[in-house]
């Protein structure tokens, strides 16, 4: 890259803070770069640092105006917009700390959380946000303000609690005017080792646990990170996933502040898609479930297409699979490979990365939950620089990553810099580094489980391959004991299955069972089209996921997948779901892991049903929606065997 | 918006028929500015046939209707839109080879000043226009109707309801007065429902719009709901017209909706 030179290591030091390295950035950058873009009315609307600089400190000093001190939380909930960023920079600023909820988080979650992080301050986008602090205000006392930024629908709601971002702002204008050194001396008044962030885990298990983040552990992290890859201030990156992630945090703050990039917000989240291709962000960070979602859009847009389209597809991804195979056994690649890859490139692999927003991509980090090796090589074989990142909100982000010519897609990689990362004789991994976090809020047993003598304790179960590549296998408590008395990994069967495009989700049993099973959740968008396509009629995803068509049709794809594994480890009989699995059932955590715990408890019927002689499954069960209404289930599932 | 006194639409006395049948016998009502005003009625009851009187697609054999004080009864369609009366259809009446943007574009046609040549050109004024244009769209339409992800798709492919909130956005693309919504409810699915009753909500009482609305619906716990008033029509004449509580209690709308009585109450929900 050509602006190499153009980037400087920042100094971190106990008393860098993330608002003191933002005043810095707004003043060298002011009203010449563009900090930020949001898609508003169909047009990107920069704003520039001078602007950023301005309403962070408008919002920062009107909520001193209500009351927020230091050491105070914040809490945030709500899309990824502007306005959210310059909460979540005006709380820091004025030295309170951060807390962020899931957009989509139910009614009790958010009691849960705003109550037990002590939350002053509540900051929400419209109407929506509104609704759900005025149904938990009364059973949290200690919230004394709730501030909204988008109008629509907002006319008939009068109640105290309530004050808008464009009142804030005016209120800290004002303060500003009389009192014009205010806002720069709180933020000098910050130290490194403050607590930044109360960051919630959506946890599998348990109560969703607060871990406290300091501004120098966030920092360190970025840092850290950009030692391997850096970023520049001319890199576009955009900002679509939920807040409460530690990753968008850890790309939009940590590294964002950093680097210098600019972040661009889509204009819906329904449109985030088109806008990022409209971007064509450098950088870009996201759970497995977006790569899946876009491998699954290319293998749907494929079957749908002419002939000679889907030849010159196959062709062009046969000899980009072959490249990557070479590159990924760091083999030299000969000239008529390369220049078979370059026509491939042309022909073909441009115009796919285009349409997925990747042309302009340099790198894009895949973590949060397991990848399944092929969803690895697909990216690989378009020429996309997919890498594997693994970490956990406790350390601030990530520790460990891929490098750019060292990639292999069953490891994680290896540690950034200043990180440790070692396995216990039980196989646990743990890891040290300047930003492990300070401990769990409020939860002193919890953070003594996890924190021992400055190790991380991450529950996960892996080992560090002959290469120092980690490997991590599952987390501990779900690794399965298969009927040979070998360990299996069941996120491993899962994430192979959902390569293909017929299914969204896979929950794989067979610990200490006499064989393995699985149940199955149909994507219904394109298993609904395959359907169509041949005449099938159906009129409901319950109806679709029992039709002997398509249960012959995962059949195929599942003895496909079992022809790669160990014969213990093969899935033997499944189930389609009538359903799928979702978050507000709470089968799925908010960044869609699956909780195994729980999904064995609700489906024992299943799982019973999978493991005698019966063909059927009677099911008599009630899902609950998000507004509340709950709706009666009677349906018979399917057992079908998969012949070995 | 506050209901204000001032009758913004009057029909007198409305006679229709179609050969022998006759839809309308004498149907006269007053609309106030800023109201929900309902028209309900079994199948066949003239609701429909009601709303082609208003916005000039019938002409009444006999029979006044007055827009702000002016009779509009012999204006043409294009006519009394361009005084700001809009509608959408029952059945959706969208260009389905265009797009959404395209559609809504075509909504503002009336309010388009510059003429054939200077379009032509595309130069200054007309340039000038067609921005402030797009903007009003992009602001108060497509953000109020939350439909900025299928703004360039085209109308044919989309499920049927989002063609309904598109056939909307249509209609408020004139600028409305008032709006005539015939039937904007069926065919959705419960979720669609809700948003679409929260639209018309919005139409009529964000400040930014605060237009009148005539509705022709069958969901009684929507129409009861957000009604100001509703008017029971049953085989071409008025049988009542009274607040939501009124109608609910009414024995002739109830012996009209014979054996549905329920369904005065129980919506779908």
């Amino acid at each position: 890259m050509s602006h190499g030179d153009s980037w400087q290591e920042i100094e971190i030091t106990k008393d860098l803070t993330i608002p003191k390295l933002w005043l810095q950035m707004a003043k060298k950058y002011w009203d010449k770069k563009v900090a930020m873009r949001e898609k508003e009315y169909g047009i990107w609307i920069p704003i520039t640092w001078k602007q950023y600089y301005e309403n962070v400190k408008r919002i920062a000093l009107g909520m001193v105006s209500l009351g927020l001190e230091r050491e105070d939380k914040v809490a945030m909930i709500g899309d990824n917009r502007p306005e959210a960023l310059w909460c979540e920079m005006a709380a820091m600023c004025v030295g309170a700390v951060g807390v962020w909820l899931f957009q989509d988080s139910l009614i009790d979650e958010v009691q849960y959380i705003i109550d037990h992080s002590d939350a002053k301050l509540m900051v929400g986008e419209g109407q929506e946000e509104v609704d759900k602090c005025l149904m938990i205000k009364d059973k949290c006392p200690k919230l004394k303000k709730m501030l909204w930024d988008d109008p629509k629908g907002m006319r008939a709601y009068d109640d105290p609690i309530l004050i808008s971002i464009k009142e804030v702002m005016k209120i800290g204008e004002e303060i500003d005017k009389k009192e014009p050194g205010l806002f720069e001396g709180m933020i000098s008044k910050g130290k490194g080792d403050e607590v930044c962030l109360l960051f919630y885990t959506s946890g599998t298990t348990a109560l969703p646990k607060g871990a406290l983040l300091t501004h120098y552990s966030m920092l360190t992290m970025g840092r850290n990170l950009m030692r391997v890859d850096p970023y520049f201030d001319t890199d576009d990156f955009v900002s679509y996933l939920p807040f409460a992630w530690i990753g968008e945090q850890m790309m939009s703050i940590s590294c964002g502040i950093q680097a210098g990039f600019t972040l661009n917000f889509p204009e819906e989240p329904e449109t985030a898609q088109e806008n990022i291709r409209e971007i064509g962000p450098h950088v870009m960070f996201a759970p497995p479930r977006i790569y899946e979602q876009m491998v699954r859009n290319v293998q749907v847009k494929y079957l749908d297409s002419t002939w000679t389209k889907r030849k010159a597809y196959e062709l062009a991804m046969k000899i980009g699979y072959h490249v990557a195979e070479l590159k990924f056994s760091k083999k030299p690649i000969p000239w008529h490979w390369k220049l078979l890859n370059y026509l491939a490139y042309l022909g073909v692999h441009k115009k796919l990365r285009d349409h997925l927003g990747l042309s302009r991509i340099r790198y894009t980090y895949t973590g949060g939950a397991a990848m399944g090796p092929d969803h690895f090589r697909f990216f690989h074989a378009l020429g996309v620089n997919l890498k594997q990142i693994y970490g956990q909100t406790e350390i601030a982000g990530i520790s460990v990553l891929h490098r750019d010519d060292d990639i292999k897609f069953d490891t994680v990689g290896r540690p950034i810099p200043e990180t440790e990362v070692k396995i216990t004789p039980e196989g646990e991994i743990i890891s040290k580094s300047p930003s492990v976090f300070m401990g769990y809020y409020k939860m002193p047993e919890e953070t003594a489980k996890t924190l021992r003598d400055g190790w991380l304790h991450s529950g996960d179960t892996g080992f560090i391959d002959t290469d120092g590549h980690l490997v991590v296998f599952d987390r501990t408590k779900d690794v399965m004991t298969l009927s040979d008395g070998s360990k299996f990994a069941p996120q491993y069967l899962e994430s192979r299955l959902k390569f293909s495009p017929y299914i969204k989700d896979v929950w794989a049993i067979g610990d200490n069972r006499p064989y393995v099973t699985s149940v199955i959740c149909i994507d219904y968008g394109v298993v609904g089209k395959w359907a169509e396509d041949r005449n099938i009629a159906y009129t409901s995803y319950p109806e679709l996921s029992q039709i002997p068509d398509v249960y012959e049709l995962i059949k195929r794809e599942i003895i496909k997948m079992n022809r790669d594994l160990p014969p213990a480890a093969r899935i033997r009989k499944f189930v389609n779901l009538y359903k799928e699995f979702d978050a507000d059932d709470d089968e799925l955590t908010r960044t869609r892991k699956l909780r195994r715990a729980f999904v064995e408890n609700r489906y024992k019927d299943i799982v019973e049903g999978l493991y005698s002689d019966t063909q059927n499954i009677h099911m008599d069960t009630t899902i609950t929606y998000e507004d509340g209404r709950v709706v009666h289930i009677k349906t018979d599932l399917r057992v079908m065997e998969v012949p070995q | 918006m506050a209901v204000t006194n001032e009758i913004q639409l009057k029909v007198e006395n409305i006679h229709m028929a179609f050969g022998g049948v006759q839809a309308l016998l004498g149907v006269s009502f007053e609309v106030k500015k800023g109201e929900i005003f309902s028209i309900i009625g079994p199948n066949g009851a003239g609701k429909t046939v009601m709303l082609n009187c208003i916005n000039g697609l019938y002409h009444p054999q006999k029979g006044r209707i007055f827009f702000e004080g002016k009779e509009i009864t012999k204006l043409k369609p294009y006519q009394r839109a361009q005084l700001g009366i809009s509608r959408t259809f029952q059945k959706i009446e969208l260009f389905k080879g265009a797009t959404v943007l395209d559609n809504i574009r075509l909504g503002r046609h009336i309010h388009l000043k510059s003429g054939l040549l200077s379009g032509a050109i595309y130069f200054g004024k007309t340039a000038r226009e067609e921005v402030e244009h797009r903007d009003f769209i992009e602001r108060e339409i497509i953000d109020l109707l939350e439909i900025e992800h299928i703004r360039d798709k085209v109308v044919g492919m989309l499920p049927y309801g989002l063609q309904k909130r598109v056939e909307l956005a249509r209609a408020l693309a004139l600028s409305p007065k008032i709006i005539l919504l015939d039937e904007p409810l069926a065919g959705l699915n419960l979720e669609e429902v809700e948003d679409m009753t929260r639209f018309i909500l919005d139409i009529n009482e964000e400040e930014r719009w605060q237009t009148t609305c005539v509705l022709v619906e069958h969901d009684m716990g929507v129409v009861m709901d957000i009604s100001h008033r509703v008017m029971a029509l049953n085989f071409g004449e008025k049988i009542a017209e009274g607040t939501p509580p009124e109608i609910q209690n009414n024995p002739q709308v109830i012996k009209a909706y014979l054996g549905e009585a329920e369904e005065l109450y129980v919506t779908r929900r």
